[in-house]
């Protein structure tokens, strides 16, 4: 529990200081001298090897599947490569008039949109938590703890008969409203805020007469910003990720982000197997970016994620 | 009340202060209308029901009552629900302990001396959490398919068959094979910051001391991660008692899944096929309570096993 604590205190600093906190560590790992002598194991290289094979079929079979043509997907060994991916690439962008690439438009405004208001509202609610004390803060913070355990089952079917009532459902702001509110991210918010704006800095601020939006936006954000990159990817996955909110909320196709859009064609494929061709192609073209991203972003996972939650 | 001062500098401190307020306030306006008031919401439907009024199926001939009870007491005596709750605990029981031993295994390997590959061993066991739950299922579906699996063509090919794992008896590990693909590296990931941040020291004194690196993972390093392992394992729990896009995106490729083969799916089914948000409210209480209760009593239990160890 106390290494839990003193990881609490500081997990905004675990996104940039992993950095140069790695080589730092593994040097003086290495560097401790003939300890355990670091025979390599082939046992845990095997383990590890057949882990990333394990976590890579589907990713390599997707890429394989795309380049065939709908007979040779069911005819061919199916990580023989063929030609037809150009073809196929162009079949998903022409179907119904490039329904697909308004799905993946669709799929950037409700998770990149929700997940950019999402921090926002986050980090406000975090800095506000944890720098100004007032009536109701604890109330307030503790409803959001139970948020963060409320499984969103509850949700579901309660939030789309309101969103009727209102003539809401079945338009966009039926997926990004909802998105807006991460219980979470306000909590890892709280904990960024704390450990990363002094204070003493904004007493100064405000002595030299700067207002109280003014010092949130130009000095406690960009402190927070680590920790907001990684509040924006949490939810930025959990937009992504949530099948069943758009699936429960929209009924008209072209408003679909790329997940519920996909699943119909897949439905559609079981009359017709030339569609799962498409269905294929679109998988590869959707999660191609993602990894990209994620590739890239990688530091910004490596933050205590946890660490901090293990408080209450 | 003496020196004027103090009174000015507190009346400051408290003008201030109120600026906590609006800083919460989209935090707290956005868990008012996409949390709280559903759940009331939710709650007020889930004790109504509809009566019909006179002789005829007319339109006017409906209004709604108070149900009491009832809608519970027809959702716990639907065998559908309780078979659909009991294959989310079979699930929850296969999928849990599987992909947080793999996680654990993979952080603890990624954190040894002796183990080769770890960088990319670490990027390709993660690259799976970039891949949304629906493409997951349907890359899953595909493998799983007789007509396109690359194992069913291998196994013919040296002359031998594998089962059907879209078969009734297998499909839930089907799955299950699904979370833990798509959840085991984001896991890891967890694990493994967490397992960096316990002081090297104290495990470079323990094989100092002739512990072996296998005593050394179980004896320290694993009770030092135990809290990030505790909500990892929450927010699992919490996650497949949900589950619902996987078998919603194998549907189509096997008759193994019925339209209620998870709670969510039978909830969707009651709101949105039939048509009775009465039930569908009440089945989405008793879900949400049934994960509340199994996980705070996870957490009671193993708190009270950490505090019987920290004792001794």
């Amino acid at each position: 529990m106390t290494t839990s604590t003193t990881r609490a205190a500081d997990p905004a600093a675990s996104g940039p200081s992993i950095t140069r906190g790695r080589p730092a560590a593994s040097s003086s790992r290495s560097g401790s001298g003939g300890v355990g002598a670091e025979r390599p194991s082939l046992v845990a290289t095997g383990v590890l090897v057949l882990g990333a094979l394990y976590s890579l079929i589907p990713i390599v079979w997707v890429l394989f599947a795309a380049s065939k043509s709908a007979d040779e997907l069911f005819s061919t060994f199916t990580f023989a490569p063929s030609t037809f991916l150009l073809e196929n690439v162009q079949d998903l962008f022409a179907y119904r008039d490039g329904l697909f690439l308004r799905w993946a438009g669709n799929t950037v405004l409700y998770a990149v949109g929700g997940a950019l208001l999402s921090t926002l509202v986050s980090a406000a609610a975090g800095y506000g938590l944890a720098l100004f004390d007032f009536r109701g803060k604890k109330l307030f913070f503790n409803l959001i703890l139970a948020g963060v355990l409320l499984p969103a089952v509850i949700l579901a079917v309660p939030q789309y008969l309101l969103f009727a009532q209102a003539g809401l459902a079945n338009t966009y702001w039926a997926v990004l409203l909802p998105s807006i509110l991460n219980p979470y991210g306000i909590y890892l918010a709280r904990i960024y805020a704390g450990a990363s704006v002094p204070r003493e800095m904004i007493e100064a601020a405000r002595t030299d007469g700067a207002g109280e939006l003014r010092i949130f936006s130009r000095f406690a954000v960009p402190m927070m910003m680590p920790g907001l990159v990684t509040v924006f990817l949490f939810q930025f996955v959990g937009i992504w990720n949530n099948y069943m909110l758009p699936y429960i909320m929209l009924g008209d196709d072209s408003l679909f982000p790329i997940t519920v859009g996909l699943s119909t064609l897949m439905n559609q494929g079981a009359s017709q197997p030339a569609m799962y061709t498409t269905v294929i192609t679109g998988a590869l073209v959707s999660i191609i970016p993602l990894i990209a991203l994620f590739l890239l972003l990688q530091k910004y996972w490596q933050s205590d994620l946890t660490g901090g939650a293990v408080k209450g | 009340m003496s020196a004027p001062t103090t009174t000015t500098a507190s009346s400051l401190r408290r003008r201030t202060d109120r600026f906590g307020y609006v800083f919460i306030a989209p935090a707290a306006i956005c868990f008012l209308a996409f949390l709280a008031v559903p759940i009331v919401y939710a709650l007020y439907v889930s004790f109504r029901r509809e009566q019909v009024v006179g002789l005829g199926p007319g339109a006017g001939g409906r209004t709604e009552v108070w149900a009491g009870l009832g809608n519970y007491a027809a959702v716990l005596a639907d065998s559908e629900f309780l078979a659909s709750a009991l294959r989310a605990l079979v699930y929850g029981l296969v999928l849990v302990p599987t992909m947080l031993g793999l996680a654990l295994l993979f952080a603890l390997l990624l954190d040894s001396r002796r183990a080769r590959l770890r960088r990319l061993a670490r990027i390709a066991i993660f690259l799976p959490y970039a891949v949304p739950a629906v493409i997951s299922s349907l890359l899953w579906g595909f493998l799983y398919l007789p007509g396109t699996s690359p194992f069913h063509f291998l196994a013919e090919a040296v002359g031998g068959g594998l089962p059907d794992v879209l078969s009734p008896q297998l499909v839930l590990l089907a799955i299950a094979n699904i979370g833990i693909w798509g959840g085991t590296g984001f896991n890891m990931v967890v694990l493994y910051t967490s397992l960096r941040s316990v002081p090297s020291e104290l495990y470079e004194a323990a094989t100092l001391d002739g512990c072996s690196e296998l005593q050394t993972a179980v004896r320290i390093k694993v009770p030092m991660i135990l809290p990030s392992l505790i909500m990892t394992c929450v927010f699992s729990i919490i996650a497949t008692l949900q589950v619902f896009a996987e078998p919603m995106l194998l549907r189509p490729l096997t008759n193994s899944i019925s339209t209620t083969w998870s709670p969510l799916m039978k909830i969707y089914r009651d709101a949105f096929t039939e048509n009775d948000i009465y039930t569908a409210s009440a089945g989405s209480v008793l879900v949400a309570l049934a994960t509340f209760v199994i996980s705070f009593g996870f957490l009671r239990l193993v708190r009270s096993q950490a505090f019987a160890q920290e004792e001794r």
